[in-house]
């Protein structure tokens, strides 16, 4: 067993060693939130491209090579 | 008092580091050379597809992906062909998603890539183009 002495004098290297790592895991925390604002923008400008929504050129014309 | 004043430098770094990460995500890089071949290869097969969409053949999922909704809206000898662009293109849409987050450097982001996909294209479908409900069930726009 440990003296519990040594450990109250590591008290406040330990709270300040503790301060640290939560800090550092909202810092990941909040760099590995998924950007949802970011990610419709990047959705939006990728499907106005594949269906050539007005930002790009206009109206698709209808399939042609649909022989139905 | 010299300790404190060194655990508000340390609170302050990690607060500033913490706002770095935050500027850095106003955009999702999606400018890589795999993503515009995919790009480009949907846009192209979107020429084929249209048709469909319009007709119901095709039908828009709730999974960010496509099906074969009403097949008997294509001639049997072409049925084939239907399928087989419903699966180039789910193979596509698949791609995509995890290159995004891929390329954004979190794997992990692919589920939530392809559910904000799936929003936007129902949002964006024309009108008369058939989309998922919740239920699973059919809609037209």
């Amino acid at each position: 067993m440990m003296p519990s002495v040594r450990i109250e004098s590591l008290g406040g290297g330990l709270a300040l060693l503790l301060g640290v790592v939560l800090m550092t895991a909202g810092c990941v925390t909040i760099n590995i939130y998924f950007p949802a604002a970011a990610a419709e923008k990047a959705a939006d400008r990728i499907i106005d491209g594949v269906w050539q929504l007005p930002n790009g050129q206009g109206k698709t014309a209808p399939a042609d090579g649909d022989r139905q | 008092m010299k300790r404190s004043a060194i655990r508000l430098a340390v609170t302050w770094a990690l607060l500033a580091g913490a706002s770095g990460h935050l500027q850095a995500q106003g955009n999702l890089e999606i400018d890589t050379p795999a993503i515009a071949s995919l790009r480009a290869s949907m846009q192209q097969r979107h020429q084929q597809i249209a048709g469909h969409y319009e007709s119901g053949a095709i039908g828009l999922t709730r999974d960010g992906l496509v099906t074969v909704r009403d097949a008997s809206q294509v001639p049997l000898p072409q049925r084939g062909r239907l399928s087989a662009l419903v699966a180039a293109e789910n193979r596509d849409r698949e791609a995509l998603y995890q290159e995004i987050a891929r390329a954004n450097g979190h794997p992990e982001w692919r589920e939530q890539v392809q559910a904000t996909f799936s929003q936007r294209w129902i949002d964006k479908a024309r009108p008369g183009w058939w989309v998922q409900q919740a239920d699973k069930g059919w809609a037209q726009r």
